[in-house]
């Protein structure tokens, strides 16, 4: 895929640290885990285990994986509601986020928000957001907030492609431009905003070309490909982080799953599908790490099997913990006070 | 006995901001006009010399945007005050206060905060349909926001100055045609809780269940009646959410009379809740079925004289009264 850059663009960014060996096996198991933990939830969907709605990331977990590993612990990140692989890339402890899942006291936020709305403060995880288009105003008022109080942070706004085109995206950018905002908007384009493809909803069919009329620098890139997520974002966040004002990154990618659990996908073949099988994030990373031997096959099993296994814990986990009290149907609507 | 001044009631919120601004420093006010202007109602005039623009901040006509950018803002540990111009307007962001602002807390388990103040006013005089419209129990609906409507001077400063110390949002609704109003309140700081109505006017004939400027409608009448020997109670709610459900039965239990006056359309409105509550809660004190007086069920038109017809006034309220009691 393309890379394509907007005339907007400075040249003034730093490059991102190289990537090491390292870095290399803990974003395959960071991705790994993702892939495993969201099949892991699947199956318990099924089961009757999970209920409401699960959107799986299955097929884009590069993007969040590449995208954290640019970041600083510090920056605050809102996404939307296919949040699972956001929250894990983060670092935060699948136990909780199963449970969170399996709508467990023990879950992330007390089994009160679900799929849709996983969080952890600690991590600077703000949550996942389900109006689609309604958390990109908030993202903007945390940048507004460390501009304000002279923090070095910045916050990410992470988006599927259409929430482009609804008014709140326009709302907030309008405004994170005029102010300068610390702010970088990160679309992930998996082609199709539930059933409809970007084409069908959308005038502009490069979304990154939206920026420009916030003469906001943007880009388009291959977010399958996690080095040039990883690259992109460190580069465009520096930006932000210098006080450049606002960014923006259209990262192309596919989801493998349907939209939700039981979406019968009548809006694409099945051919559709398997061309863009080789193009799965997570198989492209191992076969380069291969490539540069920096692994072995051995070591991705080995891999494999301790992510399984930590899967396996948290499904446990989940499964072993309580659900919520009865009086918890009353609590944390105000704070008390 | 502090020193009581006299004050519009415009002053007075904007007094409850300056101490506010004064104080914390992570306050700010961002709205439509705020800063250069002054204010659409002159309400936050002096503020932006006073603190200058990065304080009280001039936005874009985005609704959505400023309420989120607020929220957002209040979540990283600041406390805006978001003005919305009027309450008309809040439309445009009613997703971002009811999805975002009301639910920041619950939805993440309590382990986050919005304590946005959510500034607007009611209100009308010949702005015809889109303009002159109350929509409190569209805010008061929701769980998870406070909503006052304060009738007073001395209200609308204590109300606004306990929203500031507030860590839950707050929908503060103030009233175009009150601003004004001059009233009586204490210098300096001091707070009037969220959940507490006050008795206007004590009286053991009738309640008069109210809010904003209402109360003043049910206070003339109520004086009006006196010289026939008629006594009303005046309870102002002040807030709509949380409501003080205990000052209106105890109002009621004393009077068996109630009638609910509201600003408002009457189908679904505040004054169904109300009166709804009254009839069950002081069922067995009601000498009489609770009576409700609102706005004429219409979007409300241009001319003066169809305006003036739509809104309860002194006159009707009287009438009203006296059949309830013939």
């Amino acid at each position: 895929m393309v890379t394509s850059t907007n005339p907007a663009v400075s040249v003034t960014s730093r490059a991102a640290p190289p990537i090491t060996r390292e870095m290399g096996l803990h974003w395959l198991e960071q991705m790994m885990l993702i892939r495993r933990f969201e099949e892991a939830a699947e199956y318990a969907y099924t089961q009757k285990k999970i209920g409401g709605f699960l959107h799986l990331y299955i097929g884009e977990e590069s993007i969040a994986v590449g995208a954290v590993a640019a970041m600083q612990p510090d920056d605050d990140i809102f996404t939307h509601y296919r949040d699972h692989g956001w929250v894990l890339a983060r670092g935060v402890d699948p136990k909780p986020s199963m449970a969170e899942l399996y709508g467990k006291a023990t879950g992330l936020v007390k089994g009160k928000g679900g799929s849709m709305h996983f969080a952890s403060v600690e991590h600077h995880m703000w949550g996942g957001y389900a109006i689609v288009g309604g958390h990109i105003p908030l993202a903007a008022g945390m940048a507004f907030s460390h501009q304000y109080l002279k923090r070095d942070r910045i916050a990410f706004c992470v988006m599927g492609e259409g929430a482009t085109n609804i008014g709140m995206f326009h709302e907030a950018l309008n405004m994170a431009a005029l102010w300068k905002l610390p702010a970088v908007f990160l679309v992930e384009n998996n082609q199709y905003g539930m059933g409809t493809a970007v084409e069908r909803a959308s005038a502009v069919a490069n979304i990154y070309e939206k920026a420009t009329a916030y003469h906001m620098p943007a880009t388009q890139i291959d977010g399958n490909d996690i080095e040039l997520v990883y690259n992109t974002i460190f580069e465009f966040a520096d930006r932000a982080r210098r006080g450049e004002g606002p960014q923006l990154v259209e990262a192309m990618t596919y989801r493998f799953r349907g939209h939700s659990m039981g979406d019968p996908q009548r809006y694409r073949s099945k051919e559709e599908v398997e061309q863009r099988r080789p193009n799965d994030p997570l198989n492209r990373w191992e076969t380069k790490l291969l490539e540069r031997a920096w692994t072995t096959e051995d070591e991705i099993k080995q891999l494999f099997a301790r992510v399984d296994a930590q899967v396996a814990q948290a499904v446990q986990f989940a499964e072993d913990s309580p659900f919520p009290d009865a009086r918890e149907l009353y609590t944390d609507i105000l704070v008390e006070e | 006995m502090t020193d009581l001044i006299q004050m519009t009631y415009r002053d007075a919120l904007k007094e409850a901001m300056r101490e506010a601004l004064r104080r914390d420093e992570t306050a700010v006010i961002m709205g439509e006009e705020v800063g250069v202007w002054g204010g659409t109602y002159a309400v936050t005039r002096g503020l932006y010399d006073e603190f200058g623009a990065h304080r009280v901040i001039d936005t874009p006509i985005a609704e959505m945007g400023i309420i989120g950018v607020a929220t957002g803002a209040a979540m990283g540990g600041m406390k805006p005050i978001a003005e919305i111009m009027t309450i008309n307007f809040a439309l445009v962001a009613i997703d971002q206060i009811v999805n975002n602002t009301a639910k920041i807390h619950s939805m993440f388990g309590g382990t986050m905060r919005a304590p946005v103040v959510i500034r607007t006013t009611a209100g009308w005089g010949q702005l015809a349909a889109t303009h002159s419209q109350s929509f409190e129990a569209w805010f008061a609906y929701v769980p998870g926001l406070i909503v006052v409507m304060p009738s007073t001077a001395y209200d609308a400063k204590g109300l606004l100055t306990t929203a500031m110390y507030s860590q839950n949002p707050v929908i503060f609704i103030e009233h175009t045609r009150l601003y004004g109003e001059k009233g009586e309140l204490p210098k300096g700081e001091f707070r009037v809780p969220f959940g507490v109505a006050d008795v206007k006017r004590q009286g053991k004939d009738l309640t008069i269940v109210t809010y904003s400027r209402m109360t003043h409608v049910a206070l003339n009448a109520a004086k009006d009646l006196a010289q026939q020997g008629i006594e009303v109670e005046v309870v102002d709610v002040r807030s709509l959410r949380p409501l003080d459900w205990a000052t209106i039965m105890n109002s009621v239990r004393k009077t068996h009379r109630a009638l609910v006056l509201t600003e408002d359309w009457m189908t679904f409105g505040v004054s169904g809740e109300i009166a709804a509550r009254i009839a069950h809660d002081a069922f067995d004190y009601l000498d009489a079925p609770v009576e409700r007086m609102t706005q004429a069920e219409v979007p409300l038109p241009y001319a003066p004289n169809l305006e003036k017809m739509a809104f309860p006034d002194e006159a009707k309220v009287f009438a009203k009264i006296k059949e309830m009691l013939a």
